[in-house]
């Protein structure tokens, strides 16, 4: 993976010095708190519900066990013991001390981590697939692009300051594991005709109030033309993009209101200018970075071991049905640790769980970890005679639930536990779905499910994109929960529909209940998953089964 | 019109700690909301949250909450207000643990 440089270095330590500074400034009254907002905003420290949160970057969501090492020490440090996996990749601490961050930030800053732009109307972390690097499916790691990307937005003076955040999300792979099209730019790494390698750009998705599948803007980019073509869409947006309503501002918007044609004609005009800008260092640097993420040296040995604890051991059997999947290398497996035990916060791990899976990834991982937008933890290279050894060590610390894509790999915000623009909780909804479907042990009989639940209309837990999807919303001083169905994150993106009134706390578990009922019964076969019935057949007999009242009424 | 004044809480975040806390019957800032000084006068409301707003070296976020009367202590009566009052509801941390 990519090492800091000399300047990486010393811009982030640079920023550690100015934080601190700052919070001494805030503390001693020289700065108010309207003046310090933006400099903790731009450090990733937000003040929510009952504490402050510190929200580390962690770009394409790549670690290496000294890095992970890291923030289970900070998370023990300073914090109480844990930290929280985001959608965005990230982690974030939720009880920090306001006169704690600078020495956080510093001990991020001696593993090359930091917490610069994940917040503000800013470029944020640029996310990539998951299985980057490692998927068989792949036609090259995204990794290298979404470090170029990384190290272009850094501090960029044009795009510090935009109407909105910004999101870039890459893949490699047809199959989209990172929701490009749910981003403000998603980008497609694909071969022409020609056989070279280049991009599809996507731009104007979104989820939020307004949620939208992204748009094709250019269907193929030659490698070469990246960063000049991304800085003519962030210029054309930066013209373009509402400042007058803040909930008009995002690309998607520009997009929506101008017209995929002249938004591309815009950029394209632009690229022609800033391409002769570009004298081609930006190429020589890609270069570079593609060789820091270099296949790692895969080790040759027999796999008996694993074929032989596959046919003796059910329950890792079961791990590797839903927890594995096909590495480039047929002798590997890119194995997926779920941090969904049942009743547990979804995307939490405790200090001691992240000291295990840096071992396990330094021991048997080539040292790789990455963090997934499901908010769940993966050992990208791993070979298959190795798999069983890691069960058991996962299995001693609660993370060996073979759960991956099933019902209870539920997707869920803060919420209102932590954040302090929910407008409901999340987090005990996941948990107690989690739960309920474990004890009436259905889960494996359904089969592959994505539930998201977000706990405001900002949609931090991408319930659009659900199969399932719920928002929990406040009605007249009461936490009620909405249900989408048919959303699809991946490369058929598409918009879940509502299914009608929203549940309280008390009656969103059992509607989902119903609703699963209704899919088993009325699905055509075992094969046949939750999206694919919904797709044959509709709202309607998932309306029926959330609304059983009405339906006897219109009878 | 102006709506009718409810009464309230005053009730802020500490600026080190990021700890919800309340103006108090002692008028000092209390981590209880039992202890929270209950206002039904409107001008004493907003008099309090203008002094909470100059106090930038201990508080951050200062404003006031609706709350109400029950067994003569205030309680919340919005959800939001209840779960600031005792912190998160998947782990025990924060006042549930600390007060």
């Amino acid at each position: 993976m990519y090492s800091y440089n000399e300047f990486d270095k010393a811009f982030v330590q640079n920023r550690v010095h100015q934080f601190r500074a700052q919070v001494e400034r805030r503390v001693d009254g020289s700065l108010t708190e309207d003046e310090f907002k933006p400099l903790r905003l731009m450090n990733g420290l937000y003040l929510q519900l009952h504490a402050y949160m510190l929200r580390v970057a962690i770009p394409y969501g790549t670690l290496n066990s000294a890095k992970m090492h890291q923030l289970a020490f900070i998370a023990d440090k300073w914090d109480k013991g844990y930290g929280h996996f985001t959608t965005r990749q990230n982690i974030q601490y939720n009880w920090p001390k306001l006169s704690d961050v600078p020495d956080m930030l510093q001990a991020l800053a001696d593993v090359d981590m930091h917490a610069i732009q994940t917040s503000g109307n800013c470029i944020r972390n640029v996310t990539a697939d998951h299985f980057a690097g490692a998927a068989a499916d792949e036609v090259e790691d995204p990794r290298p692009t979404a470090e170029l990307l990384r190290q272009w937005s850094t501090d960029h003076p044009e795009f510090a300051f935009l109407g909105r955040k910004f999101k870039f999300a890459v893949t490699g792979s047809e199959n989209d594991r990172a929701v490009i099209k749910a981003h403000d730019v998603g980008l497609r790494i694909l071969r022409n005709d020609a056989g070279e390698i280049g991009y599809q750009v996507i731009i104007g998705g979104g989820l939020g109030r307004t949620p939208m599948i992204g748009k094709v803007l250019r269907e193929f980019l030659p490698r070469a033309d990246l960063l000049p073509y991304c800085e003519a869409i962030m210029q054309v947006y930066n013209a373009l993009g509402r400042r007058d309503n803040k909930y008009k501002a995002r690309i998607k918007i520009t997009v929506h209101e101008n017209g995929i044609e002249k938004i591309r004609a815009l950029v394209e005009e632009r690229f022609i200018i800033q391409r002769a800008a570009f004298g081609g260092y930006d190429q020589v640097l890609f270069s570079d970075i593609k060789a820091a993420f270099a296949a790692p040296d895969y080790i040759n040995a027999y796999t008996d071991g694993f074929e032989a604890s596959l046919k003796t051991d059910p329950a890792f059997r079961s791990f590797v049905d839903t927890n594995l999947s096909a590495h480039k290398n047929p002798d590997y497996a890119i194995v997926s640790i779920s941090i969904k035990k049942h009743g547990d916060t979804p995307g939490d791990a405790t200090s001691q769980q992240m000291r295990v899976m840096a071992d396990l990834a330094e021991k048997y991982g080539h040292d790789e970890l990455r963090i997934s937008h499901a908010q769940n933890v993966i050992l990208p290279h791993v070979h298959k005679s190795h798999i069983p050894a890691i069960y058991a060590e996962l299995r001693k610390v609660g993370l060996a639930t073979a759960n991956i894509g099933l019902i209870s790999d539920i997707i869920a915000c803060p919420g209102m536990d932590y954040c302090a623009l929910a407008t409901a909780r999340s987090i005990p909804i996941a948990q107690q779905i989690a739960v309920r479907f474990e004890a009436l042990k259905l889960e494996h009989d359904i089969g592959p499910l994505q539930i998201k639940i977000s706990g405001c209309i900002n949609a931090c837990g991408h319930h659009h994109v659900g199969h399932i999807g719920i928002l929990g919303l406040d009605r007249a001083g009461v936490e009620s929960y909405q249900i989408t169905l048919g959303g699809d994150g991946t490369q058929t993106a598409t918009i879940g529909k509502s299914a009608g009134r929203g549940f309280s706390y008390t009656e969103i578990v059992p509607a989902i209940e119903r609703l699963i009922y209704a899919y088993l019964d009325i699905r055509q076969s075992t094969d046949e998953t939750f999206l694919e019935t919904y797709r044959r057949l509709g709202l309607e007999p998932f309306k029926a089964a959330l609304y059983p009242e009405t339906s006897i009424a219109a009878e | 019109m102006a709506r009718a004044f409810t009464p309230k809480v005053l009730t802020a975040n500490r600026l080190i700690e990021g700890d919800v806390v309340y103006y108090g019957q002692s008028g000092d800032w209390v981590l209880s909301h039992d202890d929270a000084l209950y206002l039904t006068d409107e001008v004493q409301a907003n008099e309090l949250l203008a002094a909470a707003h100059k106090q930038v070296d201990l508080l951050v976020g200062a404003y006031l909450a609706d709350a109400t009367l029950e067994g003569g202590k205030p309680v919340p009566t919005h959800f939001r207000e209840e779960f600031r009052t005792r912190g998160p509801s998947n782990y025990a941390h924060g006042k549930q643990a600390e007060v």
